[in-house]
């Protein structure tokens, strides 16, 4: 497997060869490593093989090269996630140009539902506040925020998955050995270890313009809906967004002042038929109707609540939360039940009210939120 | 011939002392008492008349002139007829004691003699200790209560023989005393005891933080679901009370004329509850001649005012002022005085008129609107006046059945204590005695905090439709809950319990 991994990261970071024609030479070939052993005549047999792609193909330089790279990539204890690996995210792979190769600095886990949530880089304070404010409430409800780590709402973002204990997906569009932007460079380490930080290009690459369109492909496939929370009529959220459509993920955009350039992206997104979102409610009513599957392969709701939501929760929140998936209940009968005390009880309800996942009615009676 | 007897007069809950001069001259038989007497007062001459005659003595024809001095404070009631008989016995010299000075006469005469207890005596016995008197002379059945003042002789007498022979030196009365620490020892017991209320946890935590810092507060709950019997036990688990507070209670149970015959001290808190039909004279005090009301009388107590939105408007907002300054000031033609009204406001609602809005079981026949205006008639001043918010359930008759056993009273009340005991020497020298009673400019002080708690303010006045206020309130009763754990910072988990207790301030209530 070492080997193969070595084919892999050889195939992913031959930057000439554009992601059709690797795809391509896949399905001929059938892996990395026959595509590296083939001779020049053998892969100009090949019709979509072009004599320049050939030579690339065939370059020494780039083949020891891409050893060293792989020790580097070792020393830097970045995982690599091939294409055909079983690690490698299933919503990533189902759309239509996934990267052959990922490259990993955290962790991924294979259950959980991402949601992306971008904006511009040039954010207004309302803004960065309501990034922060809807990853907060959706990592609360159990959802990974993937975002793109720039500056502004990207940032945000990222910020408020992490207060709210959640889990975040940082997608860069350069090495993962850069930081860009450098500000985020503590922000980059927090977000590997409370979730992943992660990217297509090998290590040494720069963050080229070019890279940044193609990056915010794998931000909105690796989640189930992209939130715009501001944007200007130029702005790259909105090629997240556009790709988003057509990968058939929701697209939700937050309202701004109709006179605001920064919000000139979101509402026309809006008037074109993007939900529009106040409020984190809103997302998850969508997604009840547009991805029933997605959620109640958990079962039910219910379910999503006990497995997502337990995760950021201490041990009187957890007991309390379980106790609730039976249906409401008095505060009284609850304390009897969770044998807690009365004001141990009172205190956790409250804060727990605070991050959404519990709702409070007429009466002292509580219920789980969603 | 002249003759000067000391008596004791009060004003508000205080007593004074006053001078009953009595003149006989020849003349037209006319008995005439000036300075300011009320028709209680004039009634006297006939009383007295009578009763020097049934007790073998003679009573003057002449002219008799009555002077209650001070001359310009409004005197009533009847408990200068004592002094005033003895006033004209001493003019004419059927008493020969010429050393008065040291003696003070407090006692209503009835037609035969007989000496009848009055209100007031306690603030009476004060006001004679300060003044210097060494004896008093009153009412037997009041004597217990005088008792109470020591450094004073007190001698209790049944009838007006008794006196004038103990004054001729004929027979001496015997002095009256009892023993204070006794009374605290056995009488600070009540029967009731939280122990009796089964379940309601949740009541009966609000109920001790409530106690803990004196906070007022409000109960909503369904018809039957337990609002009343909680509410008569909250005296139980408040500290309990001390000789100062004792007397003070006393004294104004004394002078409404509430405190009953042979007994010396009120040493259990009052819980009064007044019925929603209340006047709004009748519960902050006031009237023709002043009387402390509902308010003064639950002093260091509990005042339960149960059906809170059926008390009429006026009644509830003249309640405003007294809650924020612990004292009644009273201003009538007469007289400007002012009562303590140190209380413990308690208060229980239904939720709606109907009253079912929250009981689960039984269906709520009130329209929203309705529901809404329920509880929408009770003002938002008095409302900030209340900083805890109960809602109560109706208890299972499972938890009626259940043999579990519940807190006593003696046990909550040793954690109120220890929160109260914390407070006064936090605020020794600020006149202040608990944290309810923080002003706003303290609570920079004693309220801070840190940057956490603030952030979870901040989210919970966002998320959960506080109003704002609710801001102080929170952070005096989350002063408090943090006073019961004994923890020096307010934390997170004291702000979150304290945002639990302003269920009125929420979204789904009117409030």
């Amino acid at each position: 497997m070492d080997q193969d991994i070595l084919y892999w990261v050889w195939l992913g970071s031959l930057s000439n060869i554009t992601l059709r024609k690797k795809y391509k030479l896949l399905q001929t070939f059938g892996s990395p490593y026959d595509i590296w052993h083939a001779s020049k005549n053998e892969l100009l047999k090949n019709q979509s093989v072009s004599p320049e792609m050939a030579a690339i193909l065939s370059d020494r330089n780039i083949k020891e090269l891409t050893k060293r790279k792989l020790e580097d990539l070792y020393v830097r204890k970045i995982k690599i996630l091939p294409l055909k690996n079983s690690n490698y995210p299933a919503c990533l792979k189902e759309i239509y140009d996934p990267p052959i190769v990922l490259y990993v600095m955290g962790e991924l886990l294979d259950d959980e539902l991402c949601l992306a949530v971008v904006g511009s880089r040039n954010a207004t304070e309302y803004g960065r506040n309501m990034a922060e404010k809807i990853s907060y409430e959706l990592a609360i409800n159990g959802f990974t925020i993937t975002s793109g780590m720039a500056r502004g709402i990207d940032s945000s973002a990222h910020i408020g998955a992490l207060r709210a204990n959640g889990r975040t997906i940082a997608v860069l569009g350069c090495g993962l050995d850069m930081v860009y932007p450098h500000e985020n460079k503590e922000l980059m380490e927090i977000i590997s270890k409370n979730g992943a930080v992660i990217s297509e290009y090998v290590t040494g690459t720069n963050p080229l313009p070019a890279n940044f369109p193609a990056r915010n492909r794998i931000i909105s496939g690796l989640s189930i809906g992209v939130t715009v929370i501001e944007a200007n009529e130029r702005s790259g959220s909105l090629i997240t967004a556009n790709i988003a459509l057509e990968q058939g993920r929701d697209v939700f955009a937050v309202p701004g002042n109709a006179d605001s350039n920064n919000s000139l992206g979101t509402n026309r997104l809006i008037k074109e038929g993007a939900r529009l979102v106040t409020g984190v409610d809103d997302i998850l009513e969508e997604l009840k109707f547009s991805q029933p599957g997605i959620l109640e392969s958990k079962e039910n709701l219910k379910e999503i609540s006990q497995s997502k939501v337990l995760r950021g929760l201490t041990g009187e929140e957890r007991i309390i939360a379980e106790k609730l998936t039976d249906g409401k209940i008095q505060i009284d009968a609850l304390a009897d039940k969770c044998n807690l005390s009365m004001q141990l009880i009172n205190s956790t309800l409250v804060i727990m009210e605070l991050k959404g996942i519990v709702e409070q009615l007429p009466g002292k009676i509580f219920g789980l939120k969603i | 011939m002249l003759s000067k007897i000391k008596s004791c007069g009060l004003i508000g809950i205080d007593g004074y002392i006053l001078e009953v001069e009595t003149d006989i001259s020849n003349g037209m038989p006319v008995f005439e008492i000036v300075g300011l007497a009320d028709i209680a007062v004039k009634e006297s001459k006939e009383r007295v008349r009578s009763a020097i005659k049934n007790s073998g003595l003679e009573f003057p024809v002449r002219r008799i002139t009555i002077n209650l001095s001070p001359a310009n404070i409004k005197k009533e009631g009847s408990s200068f007829d004592l002094p005033i008989a003895l006033g004209i016995l001493t003019a004419t010299e059927q008493i020969v004691n010429g050393a008065l000075d040291k003696y003070m006469f407090i006692g209503e005469l009835s037609l035969d003699g007989e000496i009848k207890p009055v209100h007031g005596i306690l603030p009476m016995a004060i006001a004679a200790l300060k003044e210097g008197m060494e004896y008093l002379v009153l009412p037997a059945a009041n004597a217990d209560e005088a008792a109470v003042v020591k450094g004073l002789r007190i001698l209790p007498v049944k009838n007006i023989t008794e006196v004038i022979l103990h004054l001729n030196g004929e027979k001496q009365l015997d002095e009256y005393t009892i023993d204070i620490n006794e009374l605290f020892k056995n009488k600070t017991e009540y029967e009731i005891d939280f122990a009796d209320v089964k379940g309601q946890d949740n009541v009966k935590r609000a109920l001790e933080v409530a106690a803990s810092g004196a906070h007022n507060c409000i109960m909503i709950g369904s018809p039957g679901s337990g609002k009343s019997m909680v509410a008569k036990r909250l005296p139980t688990i408040l500290p309990a009370m001390s000789f100062e507070e004792a007397l003070e209670v006393t004294k104004i149970h004394s002078i409404a004329g509430m405190l009953p015959s042979n007994t010396s001290l009120v040493t259990t808190r009052p819980f009064r509850s007044p019925h929603h039909t209340i006047s709004d004279v009748s519960l902050v005090g006031g009237g023709k001649y002043p009387k402390p009301g509902e308010i003064s009388l639950a002093h260091y107590g509990v005042l339960f005012l149960d059906e809170l939105p059926e008390f009429s408007k006026e009644a509830l907002e003249v309640l405003r002022q007294p809650l924020e300054d612990g004292m009644v000031n009273i201003s009538r033609v007469n007289a400007s005085l002012s009562y303590p009204a140190k209380t413990m406001l308690l208060c229980a609602a239904n939720p709606c008129k109907c009253g079912n809005f929250l009981d689960p079981s039984k269906q709520c026949t009130c329209t929203p609107k309705q529901v809404q205006q329920y509880l929408g008639r009770l003002s938002g001043p008095l409302l900030d006046r209340i900083d805890i918010h109960i809602e109560v359930a109706s208890v299972k008759y499972k938890d009626l059945e259940s043999t579990k056993d519940e807190e006593k009273s003696s046990e909550i009340r040793e954690r109120v204590n220890r929160a109260r005991k914390i407070q006064l020497e936090r605020y020794k020298g600020l006149r202040i005695y608990s944290n309810s009673q923080l002003q706003p400019s303290m609570m920079n002080k004693y309220c801070r905090l840190d940057e956490d708690c603030r952030q979870l303010l901040k989210n919970a006045f966002e998320k959960l439709g506080l109003s704002a206020r609710a801001h102080n309130r929170i952070l005096k009763v989350s002063r408090t809950i943090a006073d019961i754990e004994q923890s020096e910072d307010i934390k997170q988990r004291h702000i979150a319990e304290a945002i639990q207790y302003r269920s009125l301030d929420r979204k789904f209530w009117a409030g």
